[in-house]
Parts: C-alpha cells; sequence; structure tokens
C-alpha cells in the first residue's frame, strides 16, 4: 500500500468514525433553521422566535414512551445553588449552555459528557434583583457570545472553550447586569441590560461579532431632545434612572430588516411620582434597524407603568392572513395580561384581548391604549395580574401547523401596590415599597408547598388562535408556571411548571399526554434537537438539565 | 430655655443610637418596627422578599443568616455588603440599620406606641394552656399533644404577641395557608379531614385527623373543599383579659429551642 493510498484509507475511515463536520455556524444557517431541524441554533429556536421544532419523531402516539437520558447539574463550581434558566444550543451534536451565573459547557448532546467548561473572572461588584442567571448563549461562526452578570459581553472559541475578545458593556456597580441569551444579526452580536430594579437607563446595544466594537447603542429611555423624551417630565431627571432594561432575547425579520426588542419596566417600579408621563420607551415594543440601531417604530403596552409589567416578552413573528389578506404580524403575551396581535411592519395595533383576569383596565382602545382604570395609592391598590405578570419571560410558542399561540400564564393572581418613599442611591434599588402577593418567590430547591386555593392563584397553558382571538384550550395546574413552551411538528407541546412536572400535550386539544417528575421548579425553556437519527428534548429545572428521548 | 435647648441637644445626639442600642438588647418600639419595615420594604425586599425569605438558605424574619450571629452582625451586613455575592453595601445610618433589625425582630413581644404592653405570667398562661383553655386537645409543644392543629413549639419565635392575641379572639381573621384544613370526598363516598400539606396538579397530601400521612390522586377524588374558617373556637368571652395576656406570654416563650 503506498502512502498515498493509506492517507486515503485514514481518511476514509475518520470520515465514517467522526460525525459529519458541517461549516461554521453562518447567519444564513440562522435564518434557515428549518433546513437542519436537528440543530437549535438560536434561543428561541429561529429567528421569528417560534420556539417551535421541525422535529416529529416524538409523535402523540409515542410520547408515552418518553424516558430520561441524562441529566446534567447545572451547579456551577463553587457557586451557592441557583436556578438554571438556561435554553442550549445544540450545533452537530454538541450542546452548549451555561451554568450559574456565567460558566459555559459544551456537551455531547447525546450522552451529557463534557467536553470542557469556561468559567470566567466575574466582579463583586455584580447585583442583580432576580437571580445570578443566565438564560444563553448566541454562536456566530465557531464563536459562542455570552453576556455576565458584571456586564461584560464575551466571545468564546466553540471549539476549545477560550476567550476571543471581552468587552466590558456597561456597569455592574450600578446594576447594570447582562442575563439574556445575545442574539447574531449578520455581523453583530446585540444585547442589552437587565437592572430595571436599580434605577438604570436601559439600552439595546450591538457589537462586531469579529472584534467587539460597539456598532451603535439605542437608549431605550430617551434623552433631552431626542423623540419620546416628551413622555418624561419637562425639568426633571428622572429619564436618567428611568429603567426600561432588556433582559429577553429579541426577533429579527430579514425581510423588514427589523429587529424587535421588548423593553423592561420604568424605574422607579411602583412609584411613578417621580416620572409623570407615558415613559417611553419602556413597557414597549421596539423595532430597530439592526444596520444602524434607528428606531424604525415602536408599540407601547403600558404607558405609565405602576405595576412592574414589563413588556420583556419574547416577540413572536408570523405571516399569516388577517382579515381577509395575508399580513406581517407579532404575538406577544404581556405581562399586564393582555395578548397583542401587531403588524410588525409598522407597529399598528391589530388585536389585544385579556388572557388572564385584569382590573387595572378595562380593555384597550382602537388606537392600542389601555383604558386605566386603577393606580398606585398610599392605602394600597389591589391589582389583578400580579407583580410577576399573567406571564413574564418564559418563552410562549407558535405552531406554523395548527396556527395556534401556546402562553404560559398565571391564573388569578393579584398583588396590592403601596405607594412608598423612593430616592435614588447610586448601586442601590430603586423601586418604591415592594408589593404584596400570595404566591411565593420562586426557589432554587424542590417544588414550592403549595396550601393556597384556586382564588388566590394558578397556573395554565392556553392555546389561543391569534385570527379569533378565541381560546382554543387551557391545560391547568394548581400552581403557577416559569417555564417556556415548546411546540413540534408532530403537534406536540411541552411545558412544565414549578410542582416538578415536566410534560406533554396534544397541540390541538391540551390533554395531557405524558409527564416526568424532575423534582424542580422549571424555569427554563424546553428545547429540542436530534443526533444520529434520534430526537431529544431538553428541559432546566431546579439546578440540573433534564434530557428525554424514545425508549429504544 | 437653656436646660430645654440642652435636654433637645442631648436627644439629638442620643438619636443615631437609640435603635442600635435597642437593637443590641433586643428591646424595640413600635415606631422602630414600623420604620424598620418601611427601610425593608423599599430597601430588602427586592431581594429578600416581603417575608425575607427569597434568597435560599435564608429567613430574616425567622432569625436564619447565612453570615450574621447576631444583631450588630446585621447591621454591619446591612452597611456594608457582603463581597462576592449579592447582597450589596448601603449608606444606612447605625440608627436606621437598627429599626430594620427591629422590624425582623419584630416577632418578639414588643412595645406599642413607645410603652411597653403589660405582659401576664407565663407559667399561669401554661397551665390556661393545659387546663381551662383546653388549647392541649388540639395543639402540640414539644412533643406532647395531637399533631392535626398547628404545632406551637417554636410559635414565639415565628409570630408577634398582637398576631397570637388577636388569633386568640376571633380566629377566623387569618387563617394562614399553612394552617388549612381540607376536606375530601373520595369517589366511593369516603369522608376524609386533615390538614392540608401540599398540593400539585395531579395530587393532595395531608395529615388526616388520625394522623395519617395520606396522598391522594386528584382522580380518585369526588370533591374537595378548602376549609375557610378555623376549626379553633374564639377565646373573646371564654377568657378574661388577664388570662389572654397569660396565655400570649406563655406562646411567645415557645422558641422552638432544639431538643
Amino acid at each position: 500500500m503506498t502512502i498515498t493510498c493509506r492517507v486515503a484509507a485514514w481518511v476514509a475511515v475518520l470520515s465514517l468514525a467522526v460525525a459529519p463536520v458541517r461549516a461554521q455556524v453562518s447567519f444564513e444557517r440562522l435564518l434557515h433553521t428549518s433546513q437542519e431541524p436537528q440543530n437549535w441554533l438560536t434561543y428561541s429556536g429561529t429567528l421569528f422566535s417560534h420556539r417551535y421544532t421541525p422535529l416529529n419523531q416524538i409523535t402523540p402516539a409515542n410520547v408515552k414512551n418518553l424516558e430520561l437520558q441524562w441529566v446534567f447539574q447545572t451547579r456551577g463550581p463553587a457557586e451557592p445553588t441557583e436556578k438554571s434558566e438556561a435554553t442550549p444550543l445544540v450545533i452537530d451534536g454538541v450542546m452548549y449552555t451555561v451554568l450559574s451565573p456565567n460558566h459555559v459547557v459544551a456537551l455531547d448532546a447525546a450522552t451529557g459528557r463534557m467536553f470542557w467548561m469556561y468559567s470566567p473572572r466575574l466582579s463583586p461588584l455584580a447585583r442583580v434583583c432576580c437571580g445570578r442567571v443566565n438564560r444563553g448563549l448566541a454562536i456566530l461562526g465557531d464563536t459562542l457570545f455570552m453576556g455576565t452578570i458584571d456586564g461584560h459581553l464575551i466571545a468564546i472559541d466553540a471549539k476549545n472553550g477560550k476567550p476571543i475578545w471581552d468587552v466590558n458593556v456597561t456597569r455592574p456597580e450600578l446594576g447594570y447586569s447582562l442575563t439574556m441569551a445575545p442574539l447574531i444579526v449578520k455581523d453583530k452580536v446585540i444585547i442589552g441590560p437587565a437592572g430595571g430594579e436599580y434605577g438604570i437607563r436601559g439600552f439595546i446595544a450591538a457589537f462586531d461579532a469579529k472584534t467587539g466594537k460597539e456598532s451603535w447603542r439605542f437608549h431605550t429611555v430617551p434623552g433631552p431632545g431626542q423623540p419620546g423624551f416628551e413622555s418624561w417630565p419637562a425639568g426633571s431627571n428622572a429619564w436618567e434612572h428611568g429603567g426600561g432594561s432588556i433582559w429577553v432575547t429579541g426577533s429579527y425579520d430579514p425581510d423588514l430588516n427589523l429587529t424587535y426588542w421588548g423593553v423592561g419596566n420604568p424605574g422607579p417600579d411602583w412609584n411613578a411620582d417621580p416620572r409623570p408621563g407615558d415613559n417611553l420607551y419602556t413597557d414597549s415594543v421596539v423595532a430597530l434597524d439592526p444596520d444602524t440601531g434607528a428606531l424604525k417604530w415602536h408599540y407601547q403596552f403600558t404607558p405609565h407603568d405602576e405595576f412592574d409589567y414589563d413588556a420583556t416578552q419574547v416577540p413572536v413573528l408570523a405571516d399569516m392572513e388577517w382579515k381577509g389578506r395575508p399580513r406581517k404580524v407579532m404575538l406577544s403575551a404581556n405581562r399586564n395580561g393582555f395578548w397583542y396581535v401587531l403588524d410588525r411592519s409598522t407597529g399598528e395595533f391589530l388585536q389585544g384581548k385579556p388572557f388572564v383576569r385584569v382590573n387595572w383596565a378595562e380593555g384597550i382602545d382602537e388606537k392600542g391604549r389601555p383604558k386605566r382604570t386603577l393606580n398606585a395609592t398610599p392605602e394600597g391598590t389591589l391589582v389583578y395580574p400580579n407583580n410577576q405578570g399573567a406571564t413574564n419571560w418564559y418563552s410562549p410558542s407558535y405552531s406554523p401547523r395548527t396556527g395556534l399561540f401556546y402562553i404560559p400564564t398565571w391564573m388569578d393572581t393579584y398583588s396590592t401596590y403601596t405607594k412608598g418613599d423612593v430616592q435614588y442611591k447610586e448601586g442601590n434599588q430603586y423601586t418604591g415599597r415592594f408589593p404584596t402577593m400570595t404566591v411565593p418567590a420562586l426557589r432554587t430547591g424542590p417544588g414550592n408547598i403549595n396550601q393556597r386555593t384556586p382564588q388566590e392563584g394558578w397556573g395554565a397553558i392556553q392555546a389561543f388562535d391569534p385570527k379569533s382571538g378565541e381560546l382554543k384550550w387551557q391545560f391547568k395546574m394548581a400552581d403557577v408556571t416559569d417555564s417556556g413552551v415548546l411546540a413540534t411538528a408532530s403537534d406536540l407541546v411541552f411545558a412544565g411548571g414549578r410542582e416538578g412536572y415536566f410534560f406533554a400535550l396534544d397541540a390541538r386539544t391540551g390533554a395531557e399526554l405524558w409527564r416526568g417528575s424532575v423534582g424542580g421548579q422549571v424555569s427554563a425553556g424546553p428545547m429540542s434537537y436530534a443526533v444520529n437519527g434520534r430526537q431529544y428534548v431538553a428541559i432546566s429545572a431546579g439546578s440540573a438539565l433534564f434530557v428525554y428521548a424514545l425508549h429504544q | 430655655m437653656k436646660r430645654c435647648l440642652l435636654s433637645i441637644a442631648i436627644q439629638v445626639l442620643l438619636l443615631p443610637w437609640t435603635a442600635l442600642l435597642a437593637a443590641q438588647d433586643h428591646s424595640y418600639t413600635q415606631a422602630d418596627v414600623e420604620n424598620g419595615a418601611r427601610l425593608y420594604q423599599s430597601s430588602c425586599a427586592g431581594c429578600h422578599g416581603p417575608n425575607g425569605d427569597m434568597v435560599p438558605g435564608i429567613e430574616l424574619q425567622r432569625g436564619r443568616f447565612r453570615h450574621a450571629t447576631g444583631d450588630t452582625d446585621i447591621i454591619r451586613i446591612i452597611q456594608s455588603g457582603i463581597p462576592g455575592t449579592t447582597m450589596p453595601p448601603s449608606s444606612f445610618t447605625d440608627a436606621q440599620a437598627g429599626t430594620i433589625v427591629a422590624f425582623l425582630r419584630s416577632g418578639v413581644p414588643t412595645t406599642d406606641g413607645g410603652t411597653r404592653i403589660v405582659r401576664g405570667d407565663a407559667s399561669k398562661g401554661r397551665a390556661i394552656f393545659e387546663g381551662k383553655g383546653r388549647c392541649g386537645t388540639c395543639h402540640r409543644v414539644d412533643g406532647v399533644g395531637p399533631r392535626v392543629a398547628p404545632d406551637l413549639s417554636d410559635i414565639g419565635a415565628i409570630r408577634p404577641a398582637r398576631e397570637l392575641e388577636q388569633k386568640l379572639v376571633d380566629p377566623n381573621a387569618l387563617v394562614r395557608p399553612a394552617n388549612r384544613f381540607i376536606e375530601i370526598v373520595m369517589k366511593d363516598g369516603t369522608k376524609v379531614t386533615g390538614h392540608l400539606l401540599n398540593q400539585d396538579t395531579f395530587s393532595i397530601k395531608l395529615l388526616d385527623s388520625r394522623e395519617r400521612l395520606l396522598s391522594l390522586a386528584k382522580r380518585d377524588l369526588r370533591e374537595y373543599t378548602y376549609v375557610k374558617d378555623s376549626p379553633m373556637p374564639s377565646y373573646r368571652d371564654a377568657l378574661t383579659a388577664g388570662e389572654l395576656g397569660d396565655l400570649v406570654t406563655y406562646l411567645v416563650s415557645l422558641k422552638g429551642e432544639r431538643p
């Protein structure tokens, strides 16, 4: 055998032994994720944020045979226990995810065994309102991108876990933190800061994926002279601490070349006295030109919010027949208790309906403005839905097959808002008095002890038909849910809840078809992928990642 | 006038220290508690939650801390934060931090408008608990008594005196979720009543009237009803004010010390 022959033989052997290695994750691949259903390339699965998998091996008929394949503990080294809110990425058999707060791991997606771990050194100045968490990564080329709780954006080599660049995006000592999974649009990495409880001034910023150089920054609270500034009090510096955090990944429409982002609550949260006016662009969705950061349009769900109704819900983009003609719409289930259909080309309000009990507004007028009935008072105002909202950052799902919009929901919850004193101090919480509520906070350990009556709040996965606005079905849970929803091409819906169950429902009827006990509260979105032709479904619960597949 | 000014000056000088000293000897005025509650709600509740139990491993109002060993420690941590954790430093004065401690500690018998409540006699209260009040027929203390009603072994550590007093005269005023009863009718007509321990979408866990830990699948139940009112009788007319004071003092003395 000649040397040439030997080399050729080795190449042949290697090509059989090693899983096919694809090209780098180009932006073209991110635009056409449906062509590679075995992979999960971006936070919500697609840039339209459907959280829908084209995989269909697991079906309503066989889902009863689903069984646990592996578990990966997501408690980071030398870290206190923290809930896992991350959605993993899977690229060609390799899973990438984040252990709280910012430890990145690469795993064999079929077995859960680790290739590498990267742990950046974090500043002790980091301060976060609601957990030292991270919701996931983005990938472009061979590079992963992660925001950190101390305000850095880090590019990491996907092959060896080594940092490529690390930029300081913002100031952790003032309460700015990066907890969301970044969004890739073309050659840019887009991200924004959490910190709506610390009197930050929010922004959405884009960075060159190769170098980390900042390309543009759009302030979610306009400054003097900018459009929208008239919605803040004149002669006051309220806008400097006006909130407008960004902590859930946005969406992108390549045809319109617009990227869509939900903006957080105004600051201070629960005493609006320092900020009379509508307080743009808090509690809004903004549509930006991803090349320049220029604002194309905005729609504000909750003007002059006093109830912490962040609009940081995932904007779901869908193309559908709307009142007799094709229309590019955005679906948004909002923390304020209404779910919306907007025209995503223009921001035009098309429909807004309550999906829970709501008493702070008696509906939405024809222009899309809520008809407000309640305000916070010094004596206390009882408001439905509660401070955590009718839904929150938990991903909804849209199935192009069923045409239904699936919303994880907190039903019949309320808070009492009592207006209290508030004063801005750097790095301190800037909120007003914390509202009271009946539903306890989410914990990292086992599910809550639940001794509440249904009148004190319960949970549901709800399916709505955007065209008719009708509720199609409702899967009721005794406790609320912080879980995202995943729809599949086989008409299944996967979700979980605080009770520590992960379950599969019939996407057309809501009938429960399977459930497993994960022993911890689900506070993350499910996702699905395939390796060697076998479909897997993954969900984080408590401080662990659980991965299921059909029994073999 | 001079004396008056001197007096005011002394009061002003003493002011920042009063709450701190109060915190150190565990004696707080109602005003301290109320001021501390306000500061707590505006600055602490965001992370620690309205009940002080949102951070794992810490239950502020039950005195369960990770780092602090005493009130002085708590004041130091409130002011300096804990490096490497999410607990930030603050600009609170000693007095302000002291009022927060006062609020956190308000489960102990406290003062009312600056005047101490007339406290009763704990040993007399215990006699009422075991005798005239018949409390021990339902409640358990330090391993003695039935288990279906709330175990009161640490009630003095987790409830303020005013709340215990209110509970004795008006049991239905506040039935906490943790003390709820549930009535269940099985599909075969069997009735089960007990203390609701936990529930989820598919099951109910309870301690029934025979002190059995039961886990029932909801699909096996015909119906279940949350009992709205407390099964406890009111002692408004059954006990004198003095006897109520004795009983409350006894209950407050139950701190759940480790056996």
